[in-house]
């Protein structure tokens, strides 16, 4: 039904795109249809998510031109001006989705970014749910609703701005077969209520394809055909669109596919059971992953599992291999139970697990190498069963490649490989062919049947495609952790008088349904007319400023346990820090070795002794003792009286007192000397004073010393305000920095491509919630400060409050500006402590006076935020400041938040690159 | 147990190493430039300290004073006025604020002993204590100098001969460079097993292995042993040819000794990166847990400030974790020369602990793969 009058929705002109070295897209040249369904069909990694990304804006355009809706995609103010036009759902179960927001919350976020009012909100987001039959869980979080569930809630969020071009990648990848074909029932009935509406679909099952209007085939970044399906069924002369792909494959990929042959099993087998399982449960706190499942599997038998994502297939597995305990019920293999401690079953079974799982930085080689020696494969017939099974996978051209070169098929062929070194007796593989392309996963199913056929290997498998269900001997399928039915494929047809094994599924999931979970869908299409498309177009708008906060403040008070930690953490360290940065030295041990032992000696020690600063140990014996004691450690200073020391300084003959301080802590040792030679000043001064009496203390002059703000020289009243500028810089700065970073790696910062919020409005908006929350954790230090460490508080608090919220939007900002760098949580959790420990500790004045600092590091301390804080918290703390005095340090901390955030913004990419 | 099993595992560890460039570089980087450029950049216990001086005075003596201080201590004094004093010291501009009084020169020589006022910015921990005994006895000396011309003062009767042992010159750089290799050695042990943990647990590879003839004992013997070397040997380097080559610090104890302390704390904390790993749930939990956990480890295990120091319930607490014991066995045998007679019980608790962390880990392992 493509309308040959319109304009083509999308125009692609030599499109091309790179990642890095690896060349995504060649020269695609197409015209899209406007107003009709397109499909994207291939396999995984030939580009279509790529193409979609770029329609849609998401995308930084490389080489040639976009065009979208009559505009240019490279030029950002026709992005403006199409973006509320068009709707973006990315690859991946709800990946633009927030999992700890309710549905409710969800769609209102994007309501709201597209500046929706309230009423206007409220009226379309009923309609929205109610016509997806989501009505019913609007409280329940995303993050717990099931696949189907997941992909309507998108289409919710997508739909909530009545878009003319709607961008679907994989949006039914891993659903169950009744949800997805309530999906396309939904879109077909949308489509219905928007006529002009244009859909672009990517997918991976065939089946689906057959109803679109126009499909483009695409692999390795080309297109190799485009046309209505029938057209190209027609053109290629095949019968269903599985085998029109292959054919339209290039002649060399074509010439390796053969079809797959099953023989018939040899009936003797099949009383050796080997793998049973009965009542199997598994249940997560109070979510039953799997309940109660029994099977029985013969040997030699190909026994798949059918079912969407998250129905307990993987769950199952795991408890057959032992990886997991199960909570009820037991699993057999080889007639013995599951015991995770028994090695020797391990031996003769094989799993393969759903993703790739094998060691990136090894190669091929070595790789089958590390699980042959693993198995105790002998010595001697190592290197032949490695080459047997190279030869047999057909991987021996690969075997010095590192894994992570090689295509997803001939990883998947590796990953078989490493599970039949050992060649055991069963298979367990879960989802192998996911991804896979047709002709590799025809191969790969070829492979299998030869194992189960000629080697009697009993094979466990689970797929989500119904193709392979049909080549299993018996297949259960299975949802929400029950097994609806457990037979042979042709038998469940048959039972239900199905077509196809895909309608069967179906009559079975609504029967165990019922329709509690699907409320009847009810299409109430929005009025098309007051869409206020007005603020779209502002440069700034609060209302989408403000709906990032409240997303954010949500997610942060669903996630308990960032937020504790930050405030927990950032306590522990404060005191960490004020009890170990520690610069008062006192309780030195010492002793004496006394070869006088008159009443003057005595004295002397008695000195030392009686002050705070030393505490004596028993006396020293012999030179041998001091050089014992001292290396041991237990002697901080050791002092040796003369023999006649007493007699010499009554009869006033010059005589030396030894003293030695251990200096293998230089720090400490520096202040004993200087304790020591203070002490020795006093007690020649006392001395002086009971012999000649005052007269004989006239010194030249004298030195007043005040030791201001801090009279006792108190180590906490140094250090505590100090390192309330420290933590309030390095926890905040990481918790921002990884609220973007964290949308940047879980895919949901895509919003903030396609949608009309701007850069700042995104950042600021998620800074906001982080500010609150360091002021927060700034009452709770200060209070630490003032109560714990008993830190006397003396200037004014509303000075000290001011510049705290002045340095925590400058700390926030800085975090943002990390963001911006930074692709992955790890990166900006080490990048976040580099860059602002060293700073902060050295270059700030903690230490140091910035004003004693050189070079680069003067020059970072006078731009460095904590600097103009550290010097507030501790005017306002000790000397008795308000902010008058301290105009000059309020002044660039006033500059330094904004200028932050706007660098920030200026930073961020609004498309990927 | 099959000891094979270890060393295969192992051996997979150390080729996945070999292929992280920035691992290498990381490792490479904390034990040789980090280590060289923390211990020369150490300052000495005042560096380049702000002072301003009130001259009131405006005499030769007064100006002799002024001129006796400059750097690396001191930075070349500022002249203000007693009206700026305060407001100075206030922004935090100078530490120091010396006050010459008028007619000093002349109450001097008069034997009228006058009063300096020295004010000092006590918040400043660091140079307010050493700087205000600096300033002392710079001050006296100039002024004993200039009466010395005009009359003869006698020297104290009984002189105090004071040395420093293992560190005659109180020389900085040398306890940092080692205290610097243990931080180092804490560090990467702790993150290259907790990451090799986590990273295999995130892409399914530990699962793999469970499902093989391998026990969990294997696998966490495997990456300690692996891991634990490669730091082995980095800090082996660091310190012979690092600290001793080009840092020339002299070494009186047996090294020998040292590295078989640094190899039982290192099974200490390869076995505490992995207990890490099975409480943390991702890696950047594992990220946050770390920063908790080194920085303690590195300020209150003695290595920074004495542990005498610290209060009581601090330093009990702290006899728990490994870094503690290690430091005191450094410092023991590097600088004083201590042998086994004397380091005995801290090589026994850095064994205990590391046995103990193994155990705790080993109980976690399974669980934490839910």
């Amino acid at each position: 039904m493509t309308a040959p009058t319109r304009p083509p929705a999308v125009r692609l002109e030599a499109v091309g795109l790179s990642y890095g070295r690896v060349r995504a897209l060649e020269s695609v040249t197409l015209d899209l249809p406007a107003g009709g369904v397109v499909g994207l069909i291939g396999p995984d990694g030939v580009g279509k998510s790529t193409l979609l990304s770029l329609i849609a804006g998401a995308r930084r355009v490389q080489d040639g031109r976009v065009e979208v809706l009559g505009g240019d995609m490279a030029d950002a103010a026709h992005r403006r001006a199409a973006g509320p036009q068009i709707a973006y759902m990315p690859q991946g179960l709800g990946r633009n989705l927030y999992p700890t927001l309710s549905v409710f919350e969800n769609v209102d976020f994007f309501g709201r970014l597209f500046g929706h009012g309230r009423r206007e909100r409220e009226r379309r987001i009923a309609d929205l749910l109610d016509s997806t039959g989501l009505g019913p869980f609007a409280d329940r979080p995303a993050g717990k609703l099931s696949g189907g569930m997941k992909q309507k809630l998108g289409l919710c969020c997508a739909l909530i701005h009545d878009p003319d071009l709607l961008i679907l990648d994989e949006p039914t990848t891993g659903v169950d077969p009744l949800s997805r074909r309530q999906f396309w029932d939904l879109i077909d009935e949308i489509r219905g209520g928007r006529p002009g509406m244009s859909v672009l679909v990517a997918t991976a099952y065939m089946e689906e394809a057959a109803r679109f209007d126009w499909l483009v085939a695409m692999d390795v970044g080309r297109v190799l055909a485009a046309g209505s399906p029938g057209d190209l069924m027609e053109r290629t002369g095949t019968a269903s669109l599985d085998e029109t792909f292959i054919a339209l494959l290039p002649e060399e990929k074509r010439r390796q596919h053969r079809p797959v042959h099953i023989p018939p099993r040899p009936p003797a087998a099949a009383a050796d059971i080997v793998i049973e399982a009965e009542g199997l449960t598994m249940g997560f706190g109070d979510f039953v992953a799997v309940d109660h499942v029994s099977f029985r599997i013969g040997r030699g038998e190909i026994f798949g599992f059918l079912g969407s994502n998250g129905c307990g297939k993987t769950t199952t597995m795991k408890m057959l291999t032992g990886l997991l305990p199960a909570s009820e019920g037991t699993a057999r293999l080889f007639g013995q139970p599951v015991d995770p401690r028994d090695l020797g079953t391990r031996r003769r079974v094989g799993y393969m697990t759903q993703s790739f799982s094998l060691y990136g930085e090894l190669t091929v080689r070595q790789n089958l190498e590390l699980h042959a020696r693993l198995f105790h494969l002998p010595a001697a017939s190592m290197d032949g069963r490695i080459a047997e099974t190279a030869r047999r996978f057909d991987l021996a051209e690969v075997l010095d490649a590192l894994p992570d070169a090689l295509p997803l098929g001939v990883r998947q062929r590796l990953s078989l490989a490493v599970a039949m070194i050992h060649a055991p007796e069963i298979l367990i593989l879960d989802e192998p062919t996911s991804g896979v392309d047709p002709v590799a996963r025809d191969a790969l199913w070829q492979m299998l049947v030869d194992l189960s056929r000629r080697d009697a290997v009993t094979i466990f498998i689970s797929t989500h495609f119904m193709n392979e269900a049909e080549r299993c001997d018996r297949i259960s399928l299975m949802h929400a952790g029950m097994v609806l039915v457990s037979d042979t494929p042709a038998a469940i047809r048959e039972q239900r008088g199905a077509a196809t094994l895909e309608d069967a599924f179906i009559s079975h999931l609504e029967e165990a349904i019922g329709g509690a979970e699907q409320a009847p869908p009810r299409v109430i299409e929005p009025a098309a007319a007051a869409v206020p498309t007005s603020a779209a177009r502002r440069f700034f708008d609060p209302r989408r400023m403000f709906s990032y906060t409240r997303r954010e403040a949500l997610e942060l008070q669903r996630d308990p346990i960032r937020a504790t930690l930050a405030l927990l953490g950032s306590l522990i360290l404060m005191f960490v820090i004020g009890y170990g940065i520690n610069l008062d030295v006192d309780e030195l041990t010492f002793a004496a070795l006394d070869h006088d032992q008159t009443t003057t000696s005595r004295d002397y020690v008695q000195n030392l002794a009686g002050s705070r600063y030393f505490r004596e140990h028993a006396p020293i014996a012999s030179h041998a003792d001091l050089d014992r004691r001292m290396r041991n450690g237990e002697l901080s200073l050791a002092i040796e009286i003369p023999p006649g020391f007493g007699r010499d300084v009554a009869r006033g003959r010059e005589v030396a007192i030894g003293a030695w301080i251990d200096g293998a802590m230089p720090q400490r040792a520096e202040t004993a000397r200087g304790y020591v030679q203070g002490m020795h000043a006093h007690w020649l001064e006392t001395r002086a004073r009971t012999a000649l009496g005052d007269a004989a203390l006239a010194t030249d002059f004298r030195l007043e010393t005040r030791f201001r703000y801090n009279p006792n020289v108190e180590s906490l009243v140094s250090m505590v305000p100090a390192v309330i500028p420290l933590l309030l810089l390095m926890i905040p700065a990481m918790l921002t920095a990884l609220s973007v970073v964290r949308e940047k790696e879980l895919g949901s910062i895509v919003n903030l491509y396609v949608t009309p919020v701007t850069r700042l409005e995104f950042l600021l908006g998620k800074q906001l919630p982080y500010v609150g929350l360091a002021m927060f954790n700034f009452g709770l230090l200060a209070a630490a400060a003032v109560f714990v460490f008993g830190v006397p508080f003396t200037g004014s608090f509303l000075a000290f409050a001011v510049g705290g919220l002045l340095y925590v939007i400058a700390a926030t900002g800085f975090g943002l500006l990390i963001s911006t760098f930074m692709g992955s949580q790890i990166a900006a959790i080490f990048g976040t402590a580099i860059l602002t420990m060293i700073p902060a500790v050295q270059f700030s004045g903690m230490i140091d006076p910035v004003s004693s600092l050189q070079g680069a590091g003067a020059f970072i301390g006078q731009i460095y935020p904590t600097t103009y804080f550290m010097t507030i918290s501790r005017g306002t703390f000790s000397k008795a400041l308000g902010i008058e005095d301290l105009a000059s340090a309020f002044g660039p901390l006033f500059v330094i938040g904004p200028v932050l955030l706007v660098v920030s913004a200026l930073l961020l990419k609004k498309q990927a690159r | 147990m099959r000891a094979s099993h270890v060393w295969d595992l192992g051996i997979k560890e150390l080729r996945g190493l070999a292929r992280d460039v920035m691992l290498l570089i990381l490792i490479v980087h904390s034990f040789t430039l980090s280590i060289y450029t923390a211990s020369t950049a150490l300052p000495e216990t005042l560096n380049q300290a702000p002072i301003a001086i009130v001259d009131e005075d405006q005499s030769p003596l007064s100006r002799r004073i002024v001129d006796a201080f400059y750097p690396p201590h001191f930075l070349p004094p500022r002249l203000i006025t007693p009206a700026e004093m305060d407001q100075r010291m206030d922004a935090g501009f100078d530490t120091f604020a010396l006050n010459i009084p008028p007619d000093f020169q002349r109450d001097v020589l008069a034997g009228r002993s006058p009063a300096i006022q020295l004010n000092v910015d006590a918040t400043r921990m660091t140079q307010a204590f050493s700087g205000s005994g600096y300033i002392q006895s710079i001050v006296t000396s100039e002024v004993s100098a200039f009466v010395q011309r005009y009359r003869a003062t006698a020297t104290p009767p009984v002189d105090l001969a004071l040395r420093a042992r293992f560190n005659p010159e109180l020389n900085k750089a040398w306890f940092g460079s080692v205290m610097n290799v243990i931080n180092s050695i804490t560090m990467l042990s702790i993150i290259l097993t907790g990451t090799a943990l986590i990273r295999e647990r995130e892409h399914g590879t530990i699962e793999h292995l469970l499902v093989m003839p391998v026990t969990p004992f294997e696998i966490m013997a495997s990456k300690v042993w692996s891991m634990g070397l490669v730091v082995f040997a980095a800090s082996t380097f660091s310190i012979t040819v690092v600290v001793q080559g080009f840092l020339a610090v002299p070494i009186d104890g047996s090294i020998a000794l040292f590295l078989l302390g640094a190899a039982l704390q290192l099974f200490a904390t390869t076995s505490m990166g992995i207990f890490l790993a099975t409480v943390a749930g991702s890696m950047p939990q594992f990220g946050l847990l770390l920063m908790l956990v080194l920085l303690p480890l590195q300020v209150l295990s003695g290595g920074s400030t004495p542990r005498e120091s610290m209060p009581e319930l601090v330093q009990t607490i702290m006899l728990a974790a490994p870094n503690t014991h290690f430091v005191m066995l450094a410092q023991s045998i590097l600088y004083r020369g201590a042998g086994f007679e004397v380091v005995w019980p801290q090589l026994l608790a850095l064994a205990a602990i590391g046995m103990l962390l193994f155990g705790l880990s080993l109980a976690r392992f399974r669980r934490s793969l839910k």
